[in-house]
């Protein structure tokens, strides 16, 4: 009788785990669905989600007309660079706003919070002008910059809480077999803070990756468009959207922050700090 | 504890820098000064018949279009390839912006001194971008031939005071897309641009048309505001007076006519889909194709949906613009203006003359389905074709006059903040048309009041 119920629960649990992954997928599915229709199917009334007559010319419109490729390019180089800044600069600014407390210190973490309250739109204006003044105005490396900046303030936090949840009894056990504080942080620290880097990584990846504000203002030149600049030349005057080519460079475009997904999802892995101490 | 400290303060340190750039941003926002100051403005204008001789070294202009179709970026790029070849010390690079976001951009970029010397916009922000120095006046640059060929009542959309912000090109007007079959299978007689119909022969034919499965028309009301006021000139509404000067909104008889037989029609006669009031009109697309609706009074543009969305099987037709008292229509148009900021005034404006000749604007109307302002362009035969309605777009023309709303400062915030929300609660019937009256002159001019100041 329990054993009966035990699997009416399982597979209660696996039927709403497939739920929850129609709902997450089905935006996903519709893209794919929309991208492979004629203009005349995606007008029908009863949306169908298996086209009927499949067609690949959305995709031929929409890297004939835009530069996908280069934009996917341009794309990548900075949400990658301006992840690994931003993980590289908060690593250690976390480390001491969570393990040491100085007026220094407290005085960052108000400013951290006072930098979150400002919209970005306030200061887009100014930003545009220092980046022009320095040179930066047009470049990848005036965007990265701000993208880097942008991510930080949730980054650092992000990485604070994690290296605070790392027991400093772990630190001063090292210590006690001879470890120097470098060799404790990059054996024993590092380790265990690897989570907290790759969510703090994902994140910046990501917030780069789909950002559009900044790149609109601070990119000019076609040759360094970001993917969302290229996304949004297929919607016209009036909203009015040419959605088959929308649809299918959109679909492009996922495709990169899903395979780096895939892969860094690994080493999300919680718990690891499971009985390190005795409390 | 030492060591603990330089640390602390290294890190800390570093983290501020990086964040101080952000917040250095704010501190320089009045330097913008010394970089931004209008140079192009004071410009000579020169003799505006003559054409500038080519300059000895090579220049470059930028241009952004916002050419987001096909047939318009293709027609956009063969233009400016044809023009670099022809002239190789004024080469133009093509820059593509988008409807959505240009404002937000060109605002920036005016501020920053990086704007496009030649950039494409429309009628209605130029008189902000006038007055805040952003943008050339042509008046002393353009050539005779280019002003007797555009409309005079496009010269309008773009001319305030004396000074010209730009140079139009486009425009769109409101005619009525039909069901051919249904229509013909009721034995309706189409209207013609001689004979087109009235308001109420409009009415009576949506209410014949109406079954139990069927509206005889539909109203796409999502975003009503523009349609609205430049459809009323059909009875000559203003709904503000003194609109160049000190705007106050009004509303009276002339104003309450097409809102009025609108709302009629929608829950009087129920010859009307009330879905509309949601819909843009390529939302009310599908439901078009399935015959659901008969009759769908829209913008021109909305000619290249049909010819690529509707089915094989689907046969449409154009009907020409309602008449109320007359058939005259408020417009805005597309424009292309140069930069204040431009080095180049004189080849900026030479430009834009060879980009919208009579010939060039064949295409780029063939291209965004709207109608070209030059007159010799709207009697070339590819935009006549009475097959894609062609023939009833140009024939409304004659009929397009500048949109009075055009003109009054704050029309955006009146329309954000007190117009679009006042006909949506109209036309979903939360409200009268006295109230509706109300509340835009009310509330309105308390919005107007302030740009008064």
């Amino acid at each position: 009788m329990e054993r009966t119920t035990s699997s009416a629960v399982t597979g209660l649990k696996y039927l709403a785990l497939c739920a929850y992954l129609v709902f997450l997928a089905f935006p996903l599915l519709w893209l794919l669905s929309t991208a492979l229709k004629t203009p005349q199917e995606i007008a029908q009334i009863n949306p169908t989600i298996i086209p009927n007559d499949i067609t690949f010319a959305n995709f031929r419109a929409a890297f004939d007309e835009q530069p996908i490729a280069r934009s996917l390019v341009n794309t990548a180089f900075v949400a990658s660079v301006s992840a690994t800044l931003t993980v590289l600069l908060s690593i250690p600014a976390a480390y001491v706003m969570a393990r040491y407390r100085s007026v220094v210190s407290r005085a960052v973490i108000v400013w951290v919070l006072l930098s979150q309250i400002f919209p970005w739109v306030l200061v887009i204006i100014p930003l545009f002008l220092l980046l022009r003044d320095a040179g930066l105005y047009d470049s990848r490396l005036g965007l990265i910059i701000v993208y880097v900046v942008w991510s930080m303030p949730f980054a650092l936090w992000m990485l604070r809480s994690y290296v605070a949840s790392i027991p400093y009894e772990l630190e001063e056990a090292a210590a006690m077999d001879g470890a120097t504080k470098v060799r404790a942080l990059r054996s024993v620290v590092a380790p265990l803070l690897a989570p907290g880097v790759v969510a703090a990584g994902l994140f910046a990846f990501v917030s780069a990756w789909n950002e559009f504000l900044f790149a609109l203002v601070l990119i000019r030149d076609p040759d360094l468009q970001t993917i969302s600049l290229t996304l949004v030349k297929f919607i016209g005057a009036e909203g009015v959207a040419r959605l088959g080519p929308l649809a299918a460079a959109s679909l492009v475009a996922t495709i990169p922050s899903l395979i780096f997904f895939a892969f860094m999802q690994r080493r999300l892995t919680g718990g690891l700090l499971g009985g390190a101490v005795k409390s | 504890m030492t060591i603990k400290r330089r640390w602390s303060t290294v890190a800390a340190g570093l983290t501020g820098i990086a964040l101080l750039l952000t917040a250095c941003g704010g501190d320089d926002s009045d330097d913008s000064d010394s970089s931004t100051e209008s140079n192009g403005a004071e410009g000579s204008g020169g003799d505006a018949a003559e054409e500038p001789a080519e300059p000895e070294e090579p220049i470059t202009l930028e241009f952004q279009t916002l050419a987001w179709q096909t047939a318009s970026m293709e027609a956009n790029e063969e233009i400016v390839d044809a023009w670099n070849d022809e002239h190789p010390n004024i080469q133009v690079d093509l820059l593509q912006g988008d409807w959505n976001n240009v404002n937000d951009q060109l605002l920036t970029a005016f501020e920053g001194g990086t704007a496009p010397d030649v950039f494409h916009y429309e009628s209605t922000v130029l008189q902000e971008f006038g007055d805040r120095g952003n943008v050339l006046d042509l008046s002393g640059y353009l050539s005779d031939e280019i002003r007797s060929d555009i409309r005079e009542g496009a010269w309008d959309t773009v001319t305030y005071d004396d000074a010209v912000y730009g140079v139009p090109f486009l425009q769109e007007s409101q005619v009525v897309f039909a069901n051919a079959t249904i229509l013909e299978d009721a034995g309706i007689e189409l209207p013609t641009v001689d004979d087109p119909w009235t308001w109420d022969e409009f009415t009576e034919v949506a209410a014949e048309l109406t079954t139990d499965d069927r509206y005889g028309a539909v109203y796409p009301l999502k975003s009503p505001t523009n349609r609205i006021l430049n459809l009323s000139r059909n009875y000559g509404a203003e709904f503000f007076e003194d609109p160049s000067g000190e705007a106050t909104a009004v509303f009276g008889d002339a104003e309450a006519e097409v809102l009025g037989r609108i709302h009629d029609m929608i829950y009087t006669d129920e010859s009307a889909s009330p879905d509309g009031l949601g819909m843009s009109s390529t939302d009310a697309l599908p439901a078009f194709f399935d015959g659901q609706y008969a009759m769908l009074p829209g913008a021109i543009w909305l000619r290249q949906q049909l010819m690529e969305q509707a089915p094989d099987d689907f046969e449409w037709v154009t009907l020409p613009a309602l008449e109320g008292d007359s058939q005259q229509q408020g417009a805005v148009s597309q424009t292309l203006s140069v930069s204040a900021d431009t080095e180049y005034p004189e080849y900026a404006v030479q430009f834009i003359e060879y980009f919208l000749n009579a010939e060039n604007q064949v295409k780029l109307a063939a291209g965004d389905w709207l109608l070209p302002t030059s007159q010799e362009a709207a009697e070339a035969p590819e935009l006549n074709d009475p097959e894609t309605g062609w023939d009833v777009a140009v024939a409304t023309a004659d009929v397009l006059e500048i949109a009075p709303f055009q003109l009054v400062k704050g029309f955006e915030e009146w329309k954000a903040k007190v117009s679009e929300p006042s006909l949506q609660q109209f036309f979903a019937d939360e409200i009268s048309l006295d109230e509706l009256g109300a509340k835009l002159t009310g509330e309105g001019n308390d919005v107007l009041e302030r740009y008064r100041r």
